[in-house]
């Protein structure tokens, strides 16, 4: 798959660059860099209709756009995994509006659009990480009315987040929540990370790049700039574990990174791969070998 | 203890044409304390409206009213209730209860409200229940099902298991037998021995002249004998 | 003494366009105190109870509380952050309905641990202890913790909301309507329990209800309101045996008798 982005790459000339006119890409960098004065703060723009359906990535989208230039490289994943449809068709959304360059390679990308994932590789300094996020709004499934919910984070009233994980605690005996993990941005604002593993938590906080996430549908943007702390919300007596599927990976090996389990046949045969592609492609590159591999 | 200045009570039927009834007019008496002592007078002379305005139930148009100090006539609401909870008694004819209440909690109530503890206050409800001969098995239930006499000597516990310094009675012996009203009584004189002051409506004369030192006429206090 | 009040109301006044709420009501109400608030619907009872806590802002008045840390304050001037954490901390709202005061999708325990864990609470196992006590104080099985209201009854779901009001200790309860809807039977069991609470935790509560049953046996006070107006106050056996005002003579002959 690598082969397809050494192509040369021409822009569509009936867009504008990056799909997006100049104007809206202004409002929302203006709306990203509100976000990046208040970090964890939910900041409203006006997301627009995008070539793609909601849930398809529309917010992320947006944001890519509107921080894109003409140099610059850019990775997109889907739960990790570089070739699902959701990532090749935004890779070549803006291959074909922004004439970018793409990549896989997480370590040459300057702008990540991803959902569901943080890479397996360190963030560096310069490159910008784009979260495509379906709900915002941490306290959402517990109150319901955003008039309530907005006040509850102007005055900084988070004790229903931690109702949420008592539920966890009462019904499961831990913290079942597995994904969407709220962690609390420099002691101030609580925020919903986007559906990422919360294997992925730590991550978050005082990390090199730049996190910018869109939510598309419900037209927020909010950010992270470059080593903010941010907090996974627990109990004393049931502190935050960042955990995964307790196996190696089947094809490189590699003992710490996240897994995804693969139905390989009927007859309940599974294995365990990680589901960052390109780390593990990587890995194997280098030489390691899972038990699984060919 | 008691002491009652020309106190008059009239009441406005607003909605009778505005009607107003004069009931009472000049009333005054004075009870000191280990005193007891009877209101008569017919039916309808006014001994029930005078002991509601000695408990603050009714509320006079003139005169004073000085219970233990504090006159009824003036005083904020929370000065009766703190006056009712720690120095004034009251044992009417009727029972007032939260229903479905025990009836060891209903009695032992009037001590948890001056902050007795829980099981202190239980076990003082108990004595008093089994010397006013109530059944043991009934204590559990509530006493809006019980009969007349029962319900009747619930009342008087409750009016009994704080040793109020002044007391108003209504008619305690009514509906009792022989024994219980002796127990009633004996209760009074007990009370009286450790220096309460009680007014009282018996229309049982025996008992009258057993526990009260003196009888005040309240036809006396009729605004037709006062004219 | 009117110097050791816990609230004190002035002059508070709601109107909706040229209808009056609620207008000129004054009153103090001390520690342990309980008043009721009666009238008929539309007398301006619920407006003034939601003036009083904050949930609705009135055209004019105070509403002065004495606050544990500051002394009195009035809190009309308070900023809505102080106000808030005041409702969540030394004030309760009992609704009518206890779907308005339950959150219905958590269950019983979160239900009566959210004030805790919303003013810090952070051990799950003693939020969970003390959910547990707060259960068994309003006679609510320890096993249902992990049930959501939606399966509990009318009273049961009642109770449950005043322990979530209760946990944090309040000093200061509202409460619209607290028994009614509710069948006769699991009043009575409701209103024996708000009293023993009242009273054991030296609580001063503010009772607006429409039935008269129920103030006499759970306030100490009562206030009788009339198109926005108080037009009597007193001692509460003092207003419904020997009431002096023409309202309050019909509110109190237009009971039914039993």
């Amino acid at each position: 798959m690598n082969a397809q982005h050494e192509e040369p790459v021409t822009m569509d000339q009936d867009y504008n660059f990056a799909y997006l006119d100049e104007q809206t890409k202004r409002m929302i960098r203006r709306a990203i860099l509100k976000g990046l004065a208040i970090p964890g703060y939910q900041v409203p723009f006006a997301s627009r209709e995008m070539p793609m359906p909601y849930g398809w990535g529309t917010g992320g989208v947006q944001v890519s756009a509107a921080v894109m230039t003409r140099d610059d490289k850019f990775k997109v994943i889907d739960q990790g995994a570089d070739d699902t449809t959701n990532a090749v068709s935004i890779r070549s959304f803006f291959q074909r509006v922004a004439g970018v360059a793409t990549t896989t390679r997480t370590a040459d990308a300057t702008i990540v659009q991803t959902r569901h994932r943080i890479p397996e590789q360190d963030l560096v300094e310069g490159q910008i990480l784009v979260y495509q996020v379906p709900i915002p709004e941490p306290l959402r499934f517990l109150e319901p009315r955003e008039s309530e919910t907005r006040k509850m984070h102007s005055l900084e009233e988070y004790g229903l987040m931690h109702v949420k994980l008592y539920e966890d605690i009462s019904r499961h005996g831990h913290i079942a929540t597995a994904y969407s993990y709220p962690v609390k941005v420099e002691g101030r604002y609580v925020m919903d990370p986007s559906p990422i593993p919360k294997f992925d938590n730590p991550k978050l906080g005082d990390c090199a790049a730049i996190q910018l996430f869109g939510a598309g549908r419900e037209q927020r943007i909010y950010a992270l700039p470059p080593y903010t702390n941010a907090v996974s919300l627990d109990f004393e007596d049931h502190p935050f574990e960042a955990s995964k599927a307790d196996h190696p990976c089947g094809l490189c090996d590699a003992q710490n990174s996240y897994l995804d389990e693969v139905i390989i046949d009927d007859a309940g045969g599974r294995m365990f791969v990680c589901s960052d592609t390109d780390f593990c492609t990587m890995r194997q590159a280098d030489g390691h070998k899972g038990k699984d591999a060919a | 203890m008691f002491d009652l200045k020309n106190v008059s009570k009239t009441f406005t039927l607003h909605n009778q044409g505005g009607t107003v009834i004069e009931v009472m007019r000049g009333a005054s008496l004075s009870v000191s304390d280990g005193e007891c002592i009877a209101l008569t007078g017919a039916s309808g002379a006014g001994k029930s409206t005078l002991m509601r305005m000695l408990y603050g139930n009714y509320s006079a148009q003139g005169g004073t009213v000085q219970v233990a100090g504090v006159d009824l006539v003036k005083a904020e609401p929370r000065e009766i209730i703190r006056l009712r909870r720690e120095t004034l008694g009251y044992v009417s004819q009727f029972l007032r209860v939260v229903p479905r209440v025990p009836t060891l909690d209903v009695v032992a109530e009037p001590l948890l409200a001056l902050g007795v503890d829980p099981q202190i206050a239980r076990d003082r409800a108990a004595v008093i229940l089994a010397k006013l001969n109530i059944p043991r098995p009934l204590w559990a239930l509530s006493p809006t099902t019980f009969s007349g006499g029962e319900q009747q000597r619930v009342n008087i516990a409750r009016g009994f298991v704080h040793e109020f310094p002044a007391l108003l009675l209504d008619e305690p012996t009514a509906s009792l037998d022989a024994k219980n009203r002796d127990v009633v009584l004996g209760l009074i004189e007990a009370a009286k021995a450790r220096g309460a002051a009680i007014i009282g409506i018996f229309h049982d004369e025996e008992a009258r002249d057993r526990v009260c030192d003196r009888e005040i006429d309240v036809t006396g206090f009729s605004p037709q004998a006062a004219a | 003494m009117s110097n050791d009040a816990l609230l004190s109301v002035r002059g508070v006044a709601k109107h909706y366009g040229a209808h009056i709420g609620c207008s000129d009501v004054s009153f103090d109400l001390f520690p342990g105190e309980v008043m009721g608030i009666v009238g008929e619907s539309g007398s301006g009872k619920s407006t003034l109870l939601n003036c009083m806590a904050g949930h609705l802002a009135p055209d004019a008045g105070e509403v002065v509380f004495d606050t544990r840390t500051d002394g009195p304050r009035d809190t009309l001037q308070m900023s809505e952050p102080e106000r808030r954490m005041l409702s969540r901390t030394d004030w309760a709202f009992v609704h009518q309905h206890a779907r308005d005061g339950l959150r219905m999708g958590v269950s019983a325990g979160g239900n009566v641990g959210e004030r805790l864990m919303a003013v810090g609470a952070r051990n799950y196992a003693d939020i969970r202890s003390t959910a547990i006590d707060w259960l068994d104080r309003v006679e609510i099985n320890e096993s249902r913790i992990d049930d959501r209201p939606t399966t509990f009854s009318g009273g049961m779901q009642q109770r449950l909301q005043i322990a979530r009001n209760l946990v944090t200790g309040p000093r200061l309860v509202f409460m619209d309507e607290p028994t009614g809807g509710l069948d006769v039977s699991v009043q009575a069991r409701l209103l024996d329990m708000i009293r023993s609470l009242v009273r054991d935790m030296g609580l001063s509560a503010i009772i607006v209800t429409h039935d008269l049953a129920v103030v006499r046996l759970l306030a100490d006070r009562l206030m009788v309101m009339k198109s926005g107006h108080v037009v009597e106050a007193g001692l509460t056996d003092q207003v419904l045996d020997d009431p002096q005002h023409a309202y309050t003579q019909l509110l109190v002959s237009s009971i039914l008798q039993v």
